[in-house]
């Protein structure tokens, strides 16, 4: 079919000269994306592939992209569809620990093997240029006067955005469920609405939001990692709020893969990080490494877990 | 730079060989994917996406504006054919385009979408060149509660689809809504009506369900009342549209243009609205002579303006993109992740940091324009010979055509089944002469109108009076009460 054609046109196009060539590790593998084509999982995945291939770890990836429901329409399928198998791969991240909530469905993370965590991106919490707040404290101080004074924009409810917003309030003494969180569907809508001063304020990811904060348009109150990703922007933590939350992606396998084959997955992971292209392919996308594997990604999978279900029970989602 | 410097560095940089290669291999893609129901522009940039490790980013987005340009193209030639629409924005052409085509009109209905597309897309054109920046900053003043009032006002273009029974009509309608209303919530993340189904989380596609009501319904009903038809093949008629053709639809084309781009520029506007207000529109201004012709024989006035609508609003898409870096729509979405694959950010300064790489865009959209038009309007004839296949094999055909488009939106069966279902509620309701239009009206506008209107009262806090406070918002709802009311009481008055 056409679009079976066009996949292999992309497919057949000659990649970059090839560099020093590693031992292949796996002829081929199937890297299923719960997201459509040209998000941010999706760009990932196909990172991994650019990669991957071109040290000669991996002959070829065959693609799959079934998008929807911050990944709950994918995720079953990969579960029932992959199972054992030791060269299928599935990326996913913080989204989906919220979206498996959120919608209520049986199938979960718990239902996959973690990897290897890659990626994370911090938020940054913005109001318009035009708004009277002028710094972090005087947004705080709104928000603990009346929380639903402000109304804040951000991608869809229950996601990273709502949850930054309900872990703030919490932090201010207030309830997460008096937030007045306004979802939009997609950056674009949420971005109009912040430009042209629709809502009081807006969350969301650094990347999103950079160009607009440039140029001026968007005043960057406070970026939401552990610590500064942009020098000019203090984070939440050092104003006092103990909150840090980021949207990370990584890499999943699928449930019932043997232990030799786990490791071998693992593996690839671990060396795929070692290489100095991934180092270089960070740099140019200015991605942040959260190079996470084995037990320690399991471990902070379990913690990120529980905290999202709190947040996410605190606000009535969950 | 000024805008004439602006567009002579641009041709001078789209008109060299490779440049009009790649426009030219986009304008055929974009043809061919507007012409398959499900698969579209944004899937197709996106699986053409790792070319942007191997070509310079000026061929890379001239091919990309080309796909999206003749997708728009695209779209109409299976609504008016086969009552099959490729695109959203194409679903309102099928209402009148394949009325006219079953009535030996193809040919001019073809025509005058191929024409009034090429008129919009190089007003549109024309638009981002000299207005973008202007109409942007004014579009980002519209909120939650402007576009709210907006879809009221659009909601009243469902009178102009209700036929004979408004009890009937509405049900149609509220059908629609229920549709609508599948799927995720998007302000509090719940599922609704999914039925623990995973793939109805993400709710039912509107395509799918035009394709199902319009194609499939149909096939359905024809192949239940077979007997009594027999097997007759369909007038092809005439070819290329008569003098009379071409004077009913200048007016429509540049209606519709004009309404279609600023929906386009609007953060939340897209295709589908300014095309439900073109058709209501023109359905109220057509001279009365030719008032019959709607919903019955086909009025090429129906085609000529959401046509137009639509392709000035695809236009529009491209202008929050470039001034300001807002995906406003899927497509837009991809081509910003593809800038980004180039180490370009797009954002508010991409015209002055990239002005070659921008104005060379923009001028090869007129190029793609011409292109589209040159290599459309021939192709009419052969598009129309379609017809002169015997109904049964026709209607088979396209019932594999629907079925093969519809599993490509998201290859699954799911989506089959509920193609074949919504089909067959599609034969119950031609049998039962229920409108199937204002079933895709609801569920476009229906999802779009709650989420606007829960998250304007997020914003007020809970204040319903902020859509009378709001002057722009106040001022379309006394527009919908207008056309509401207006024509009723314009009868009385001249009574």
């Amino acid at each position: 079919m056409f679009r079976r054609s066009l996949l292999t046109a992309a497919a057949a196009l000659p990649l970059l000269p090839r560099a020093a060539l590693a031992e292949q590790r796996f002829a081929s593998m199937t890297m299923f994306i719960p997201a459509g084509p040209g998000g941010g999982w999706d760009g990932l995945g196909r990172a991994v592939e650019l990669v991957a291939r071109q040290a000669g770890l991996v002959g070829s990836f065959q693609f799959e992209n079934i998008g929807g429901a911050g990944g709950t329409v994918g995720l079953p399928r990969f579960v029932a569809q992959r199972r054992g198998r030791g060269d299928a791969l599935m990326i996913s991240g913080s989204i989906m620990v919220g979206a498996v909530l959120t919608n209520k469905t049986p199938v979960g993370l718990q239902n996959v093997t973690p990897l290897a965590r890659l990626t994370d991106e911090a938020g940054v919490v913005v109001v318009p240029a035009q708004s009277p707040i002028r710094d972090l404290k005087g947004l705080l101080d709104a928000l603990r006067a009346n929380p639903g004074a402000v109304s804040v924009a951000g991608g869809s409810a229950g996601g990273t955005d709502h949850i930054t917003l309900g872990l703030m309030l919490k932090a201010l003494g207030r309830q997460a469920r008096e937030a007045s969180y306004v979802a939009f569907a997609g950056g674009g809508p949420a971005q109009a609405a912040i430009l042209g001063a629709q809502v009081g304020a807006g969350i969301s990811g650094l990347a999103e939001f950079a160009e607009q904060i440039k140029a001026g348009r968007m005043r960057a109150l406070a970026t939401t990692g552990a610590t500064r990703s942009d020098p000019a922007i203090p984070t939440l933590k050092e104003s006092g709020l103990d909150v840090v939350v980021t949207n990370w992606r990584g890499a999943f396998g699928p449930p019932g893969v043997r232990p030799d084959a786990l490791a071998k997955l693992v593996a690839l992971f671990t060396e795929l990080h070692a290489l100095p292209a991934w180092a270089e392919l960070l740099r140019t996308r200015e991605w942040t490494d959260a190079f996470l594997v084995g037990e320690d990604f399991a471990k902070f999978l379990d913690s990120d877990r529980a905290q999202t279900e709190a947040v996410l029970k605190d606000i009535g989602l969950a | 730079m000024s805008v004439w410097d602006g567009l002579g560095l641009g041709f001078g940089n789209a008109l060299t060989l490779a440049n009009l290669g790649w426009a030219l291999l986009g304008c055929f893609l974009g043809t061919a994917v507007g012409v398959l129901p499900g698969i579209g522009p944004a899937l197709t940039i996106a699986l053409l996406l790792p070319i942007t490790f191997q070509v310079e980013a000026t061929g890379a987005f001239i091919l990309f504006c080309g796909i999206f340009y003749g997708a728009m193209y695209g779209g109409s030639t299976t609504s008016i054919l086969l009552n099959t629409p490729g695109e959203s924005g194409s679903i309102i052409t099928a209402l009148e385009g394949a009325k006219m085509a079953r009535n030996g009109r193809a040919g001019p209905a073809l025509a005058t979408a191929a024409i009034g597309s090429f008129v919009a897309g190089t007003i549109g054109t024309l638009g981002i060149s000299f207005l973008g920046p202007v109409v942007v900053e004014f579009a980002l003043l519209l909120g939650p509660a402007e576009y709210f009032s907006l879809m009221v006002l659009c909601f009243v273009t469902v009178s102009a689809v209700l036929g004979g029974s408004a009890l009937r009509g509405l049900t149609s309608l509220a059908f629609g809504l229920l549709l609508g209303l599948v799927g995720i919530d998007l302000q509090t993340g719940q599922p609704r009506m999914t039925f623990g189904i995973p793939e109805l989380l993400d709710g039912v596609n509107v395509v799918l369900v035009a394709v199902a009501l319009f194609a499939v319904g149909e096939t359905l009903f024809l192949a239940w009342r077979h007997v009594e038809g027999g097997a007759k093949v369909l007038p092809v008629g005439n070819i290329m549209p008569s003098r009379a053709d071409l004077k009913r639809s200048w007016k429509p084309w540049l209606r519709g243009s004009l309404l279609g781009f600023p929906f386009g520029v609007m953060p939340a506007g897209g295709t589908e609205m300014p095309t439900m207000l073109s058709y209501y529109a023109e359905r109220k201004l057509v001279a009365p002579e030719h008032a019959h012709e709607f919903g019955t024989t086909g009025a090429i006035e129906g085609v000529a303006g959401p046509e137009a609508a639509n392709n000035a609003a695809a236009a529009g898409i491209l202008v929050p993109m470039l001034t300001l870096g807002l995906p406003t729509s899927a497509t837009a979405a991809i081509m910003l992740s593809a800038f980004q694959s180039y180490g370009i950010n797009p954002g508010p300064m991409l015209f002055e940091q990239q002005a070659p790489l921008v104005w060379t865009l923009i001028a090869s959209l007129y190029v793609a324009n011409v292109m589209l038009v040159v290599l459309n309007l021939p192709l009419v004839g052969l598009w129309a010979r379609i017809l002169k296949v015997p109904q049964p094999q026709l209607y088979a055909g396209i019932l594999v055509f629907a079925t093969i488009g519809t599993y490509g939106i998201s290859n699954s069966v799911m989506d089959l089944v509920l193609l074949y279902s919504i089909g067959t509620v599609g034969m119950f309701m031609r049998r039962f002469d229920f409108p199937t239009a204002p079933v895709v009206i609801g569920m476009i506008l229906g999802p779009m109108a709650e989420q606007n209107l829960r998250q304007a009262l997020t914003i007020s806090q809970g204040d319903w009076m902020a859509f009378l406070t709001r002057p722009g918002s106040a001022m379309l709802l006394a527009l919908a009460l207008v056309a509401l009311l207006g024509p009723r009481v314009w009868a009385l008055v001249r009574r």
